[in-house]
């Protein structure tokens, strides 16, 4: 079946079996920063936003996507970039293969948590951020280039 | 990892359910759970496209749609009033934000999991499930329910003014929980519900003060998470703690 | 600048960070054959009839191979220096299965659909066998797991495949049964801990291809490089030269990827077919064949005498190496080698050893190698010990532990030429607090906290064996290539080494590119793994650098029309101080390639007599509900001596991950197999790793002491730091409730039933 939808902003219209997971669409799709971890929805690796919201993309049927918009890092280049500073200051991407999709939720859980002035506590961000693992970092230096991040961005 | 013939998102209920009596087809909530399953499937049947994933409120109750996300069910102002933290605490410890996105209250409790954490919660509430055939029923009757394959279209839950309280023990936080509580009290009269104990969670009615003999009225079970001895131990213990938090009206 | 002891981001960082196509999975040509295998259901059996006619008819399929195609000669797949020590007991596919899991054909097809659905229509007939699931009873049992004729072991270490021995020792000073008999104070206990997955992000995985010249290119995310080319050599009977090894970017090794795990499926594929294939792990394949931590059982006894002095340690380690032996022989020596000599102050030490296999998963390789396992064993009976002797169990080691310039005896007779422990165990006291919170604290709703300590060391490569050469070019423009053949997993090996070569060569950063390891290029390194890089790779950097700017130097003297002795080198030039004559590096390294007979690269090797231990301190502090036994860990101080830190922020990370593996090792992972050797922890949903929301707050700080023969004065950090935190946290726990647990991970239910026993 066909399905058109937005990824990064961009119109894509593709033939997908009806039982294609949105994560193997994707990457066939060339977007490799999608991430597979764990074939149980556990590990965050294959987080996207659809329609803005971070999900995990291993979990959503590509036909369900019809008309949707979908966002991988590949269309956050720039704020990855700039977050990834932070994160590679700290020496916390490590291997790096988690860093995509904890990436993109750092910057949904931005977009989310801090819109109103707020700046989450610790407690807050290891709560958003808790479904996405980890092996190499042991999330300490996760957390300080999330709080560096998050200080600096907001004055 | 079940494989899928064909995809189908129903403009009407109707279609849905007539779509549905084959046994062959089966209705997907969040989806979260397709890639555990297995088997074939020969058509999915996506309710997203029904307007069902809304939280909406009447004079006396708060309508919970379906295909609503538990994510919602954890930051919905509404719920947040009515119950405090309630919401918030059945639903945090599961997995992780982005499943909470996906997950679907529908089919939490549709699925009737043994592990469920919003199975125990909505148990302690006065909630009933509308279903597109069979109407509105209770859902301690719906838990015992046979499985049909009707389709749940929303909980709705009573405004009735009752304070509930929300607890589980993990082995680590975002673990499936070896154990779930929930407890609500009004005008003296206590229900607990049971959740994890590795069965699916059923509720007693109750009062305050009889709430840990009641726990004790519960079946217990092991696996690997823990043994049913260790398992009655913290029914006993979860529901006094519920018990004091009612008391002190800290919930 | 000086780079060395900078905080340098990795010069990867921005490519991980965008998410940039690096890893293997991402690089494998489209048009590769998905390979798949087809696993037992049985822990034990004989495959009496493969039949795949069916199969075959799935529209896609290209291939299917049984135990029938594949070569009969055994090998291992253990990642190590050959001869190896772990023994040849592997095929590709065997008639045999050993565990539920194991191999049982190799499925090869266009697509992932039509591979899946042939592999549901291969019919086998097994003949099931009794299992051997219990390993305290593997040795000289009726079951053999490997009763074959052509088991091989390479080299003597005690193993017989007739006793399900993968080996067998014992090493001793002294005669520890009469110190023991004359120590006044005696802790006689057995721990146990159970195998753990290391569970890097990416999962096991490998494609290859056929090259212009009809050799084999093997691309995979693999720790040992090199080694993976003679295995592949080995289990396909092809010549080593027709093999070559890339390693990409790879996503987290921790060891699982030190075995050549999913390599020689889709090597065998190719190399049959002439196709370029892949195989990717599942989740659950990693979980259920793979290579884990071995499962130990260690008895220890150790006593002191009145003062305090510990006089003896006895430890008898029962290693279980599954199915498979990778890695068995020398794991267990790590128990002991790597635990009794936190203690100095000893008259006579014995340490013995069996590892046996049974009917579950083959070990492997994992962060601290065995001396986790020793570690918690040692380090939670010395806290028993002080317990026994109403002693702080800081002061008692403070009293014991081994210091500066003393000889090791329980580690081959070494001398311990850098030692900042005792300075460890004073700063980490600091951080946590000890003096106030030890024992315990009751917080007065039910909950106590409690703190406790454990020492821990590891080596640094493997002595007399790790081997690492490097090579280093000018190129035009005087930039430098450094061609290295350890294999970055994700640890910052590529940048750290490139720090030491700036720091040698007076030069920046991004005058170094760094190119990653092909076998077929890089110059030969016996990989990442036994804590070795930093150490033994980073010395053949030095040395290399050292031949490199004397070429430069002679080069430069020569285009200066001057001799050798008047010139020097400043990085950017090549001078003559007495008449100040110059030319830049840029221009040497332009005027090399025209007209020159002599190449401006240098390339040396390394190895290393000695393996010096870096040494740590962990303390933790924990809280524990009294009514229901739950274990939340609070605070972590960690302070490590690893020599000089080349890279203060790396470095860091490093422990703060290896701390968390640890508390995670502690405190919530566990491979559960079922009655018949089913594997229950078969995905992240029943084995849980630690989230952030598990771990409290860590802490870690550096005591450097200076390490006189690692590369400015480095020793390494990878493995030393997942040590602590079992026996650390298994002490705070003891304190807070009076309950050891001796068995990991520490549940909740262990703590309750430990508490309603003892009261």
């Amino acid at each position: 079946m066909e399905v058109q939808f937005e990824l990064n902003g961009k119109t894509v219209r593709t033939e997908v079996e009806a039982g294609a997971l949105l994560l193997d669409v994707l990457r066939e799709l060339g977007c490799y920063s999608v991430k597979c971890g764990c074939e149980t929805t556990n590990c965050g690796l294959c987080t996207v936003w659809v329609d803005g919201t971070p999900r995990l993309s291993c979990s959503i049927l590509a036909a369900a996507i019809q008309g949707k918009a979908v966002t991988t890092l590949e269309g956050l280049q720039e704020e990855a970039a700039r977050f990834g500073a932070y994160l590679a200051a700290e020496g916390a991407e490590q291997c790096g293969y988690c860093s995509p999709g904890f990436i993109m939720n750092v910057l949904a859980m931005e977009r989310e948590l801090c819109a109103s002035g707020h700046c989450p506590d610790r407690e807050e961000i290891r709560e958003y951020l808790a479904g996405n693992l980890c092996r190499c970092t042991g999330y300490a230096g996760q957390m300080r280039a999330v709080e560096k991040y998050l200080r600096e961005r907001r004055g | 990892m079940i494989t899928v013939k064909n995809y189908v998102k129903p403009d009407t209920l109707e279609e849905a359910y007539e779509l549905n009596q084959k046994r062959a087809n089966r209705v997907i909530g969040g989806m979260m759970w397709v890639r555990m399953g297995r088997g074939n499937v020969n058509t999915v049947i996506d309710l997203s496209g029904l307007g069902l994933d809304q939280i909406t409120e009447s004079e006396t109750d708060i309508h919970i749609g379906c295909m609503c996300t538990l994510r919602q069910l954890e930051t919905d102002r509404r719920l947040a009033e009515e119950f405090g933290d309630f919401f918030r605490e059945c639903t945090r410890h599961i997995v992780g934000v982005q499943f909470r996105n996906g997950a679907t209250v529908g089919g939490s409790i549709f699925g009737r999991y043994g592990f469920s954490d919003i199975l125990t919660a909505f148990l302690v509430l006065d909630t009933r499930v509308k279903l597109y055939k069979k109407g509105i029923v209770p859902l301690s009757e719906f838990v015992r329910m046979e499985r049909d394959r009707d389709i749940l279209e929303e909980l709705i839950v009573a405004k009735d003014g009752r304070k509930a309280v929300y607890l589980s023990e993990r082995r680590s936080q975002t673990d499936f929980p070896v154990l779930t509580c929930a407890a609500s009290e009004k005008d003296g009269k206590a229900v607990l519900a049971i959740g994890a104990r590795p069965m699916k969670a059923e509720s007693v009615e109750t009062t305050l003060e009889g709430m840990e003999d009641a726990a004790d009225t519960f079946p217990y079970g092991s696996n690997m998470r823990g043994s049913s001895e260790y398992r009655r131990h913290l029914g006993r213990v979860l529901a006094g703690r519920a018990k004091k938090a009612l008391e002190e009206e800290n919930v | 600048m000086k780079k060395v002891n900078q905080a340098i981001p990795k010069i990867d960082a921005k490519a991980l960070v965008t998410g940039k196509p690096v890893y293997t999975d991402d690089l494998a040509p489209k048009d590769c054959l998905i390979v798949k295998v087809l696993r037992s259901p049985h822990a034990h059996a004989l495959i009496k009839n493969i039949d795949y006619s069916r199969a075959m008819k799935v529209p896609g399929m290209t291939a299917v191979f049984t135990y029938e195609d594949c070569p009969k000669e055994r090998f291992t797949m253990a990642g190590q220096t050959y001869p190896e020590a772990s023994p040849y007991d592997r095929l590709i596919l065997d008639q045999r299965v050993r565990f539920v899991g194991d191999a049982v054909a190799i499925v090869a097809g266009e697509t992932k659909e039509a591979v899946d659905r042939a592999m549901k229509m291969i019919k086998v007939e097994y003949e099931v066998l009794t299992p051997l699931l219990d390993f305290r009873k593997a040795k000289d049992n009726d079951i053999l797991v490997h009763p074959e004729e052509n088991w091989r072991s390479l080299c003597d270490v005690g193993a017989d495949n007739k006793r399900n021995l993968c080996a067998s020792g014992k090493d001793e000073g002294g005669d520890v049964d009469q110190v023991l008999s004359e120590c006044r104070y005696v802790v006689d206990q057995t721990y146990h801990t159970q195998a753990n997955q290391q569970t890097m992000m990416e999962t096991f995985r490998t494609y290859c291809y056929m090259d212009v010249y009809g050799r084999l290119n093997v691309v995979s995310s693999t720790q040992v490089t090199f080694h993976a080319r003679r295995i592949l050599s080995n289990a396909l009977g092809i010549p080593k030269s027709k093999i070559r090894v890339i390693k990409p970017r790879i996503g987290g090794g921790f060891g699982a990827k030190q075995t050549v795990v999913s390599e020689v499926y889709p090597a065998f594929v190719t190399w049959k077919t002439g196709r370029p294939s892949k195989i990717v792990f599942t989740r659950e394949e990693s979980q259920t064949a793979s290579s884990p931590r071995h499962e130990m059982e260690v008895h220890v006894r150790v006593g002191a005498d009145e003062s305090g002095r510990i006089r003896a340690i006895d430890v008898y380690t029962l290693s279980n190496t599954g199915a498979f032996g990778e890695h068995g022989p020398t794991t267990v020596g790590l128990s002991g080698h790597k635990s009794i000599p936190l203690y100095g102050k000893t008259d006579a030490f014995r340490f013995r050893y069996d590892v046996v296999y049974t009917n579950v998963m083959s070990s492997g390789a994992y962060r601290g190698y065995g001396a986790t396992q020793g570690i918690f064993a040692v380090e939670s009976a010395v806290n028993e010990l002080a317990e026994q002797m109403h002693m702080d169990p800081v002061r008692l080691r403070e009293l014991n532990m081994v210091r500066e310039g003393q000889v090791m005896p329980a580690y081959y007779g070494e001398t311990a030429q850098s030692c900042a422990l005792d300075r460890c165990m004073q700063r980490a006291k600091e951080l946590i607090g000890w003096d106030e919170k030890y024992p315990s604290r009751d917080m007065g709703n039910g909950k106590v906290r409690g703190v406790g300590v454990a020492m821990a060391m590891q080596g640094s490569g493997i002595s007399n064996v790790d081997t690492a050469s490097v090579a280093m070019k000018v190129n035009d423009d005087g930039f430098y290539s450094l061609m290295v053949g350890a294999s970055d997993m994700g640890t910052g090996c590529d940048t750290i080494l490139a720090q030491m070569a700036a720091d040698c060569m007076d030069c920046e950063m991004e005058d170094i590119i760094v190119s990653g390891v092909d076998t077929d290029s890089s110059p030969y390194d016996t990989g990442s793994y036994a804590s070795s890089t930093t150490y033994v790779t980073g010395m053949a950097v030095v040395k290399t650098c050292e031949k490199l700017k004397e070429k430069i130097c002679l080069k430069g003297a020569e285009y200066l029309g001057c001799s050798r002795e008047d010139v020097e080198f400043d990085g950017k030039r090549v001078w003559s101080p007495k008449d100040g004559k110059e030319i830049s590096l840029k221009e040497i390294g332009n005027r090399v390639m025209c007209a020159n007979e002599e190449a401006l690269m240098a390339s040396e090797a390394h190895y290393s007599p000695t393996s010096p231990p870096p040494f740590m301190v962990g303390m933790a502090e924990v809280e524990v509900d009294l009514e229901t036994g739950k274990v939340t860990p609070v605070n972590y101080a960690a302070v490590v001596d690893c020599g000089t830190v080349i890279n203060p922020s790396l470095a860091r990370v490093q422990t703060e991950g290896g701390l968390v593996q640890g508390i995670g090792m502690a405190l919530y992972e566990d491979i559960v197999y079922s009655d018949k050797g089913q594997n229950f922890s078969n995905s992240f949903m029943q084995y849980k790793i630690p989230t952030r929301m598990d771990t409290g707050e860590i802490r870690v700080e550096f005591e450097s002491s200076y390490e006189p023969t690692g590369p400015f004065g480095a020793k390494s950090i990878g493995e030393i730091v997942i040590n602590t935190p079992s026996p650390a946290l298994a002490a705070a726990v003891a304190n807070a409730t009076g309950v050891h647990i001796r068995e990991l991970p520490i549940t909740a239910e262990k703590v309750y039933m430990g508490m309603k026993h003892s009261s």
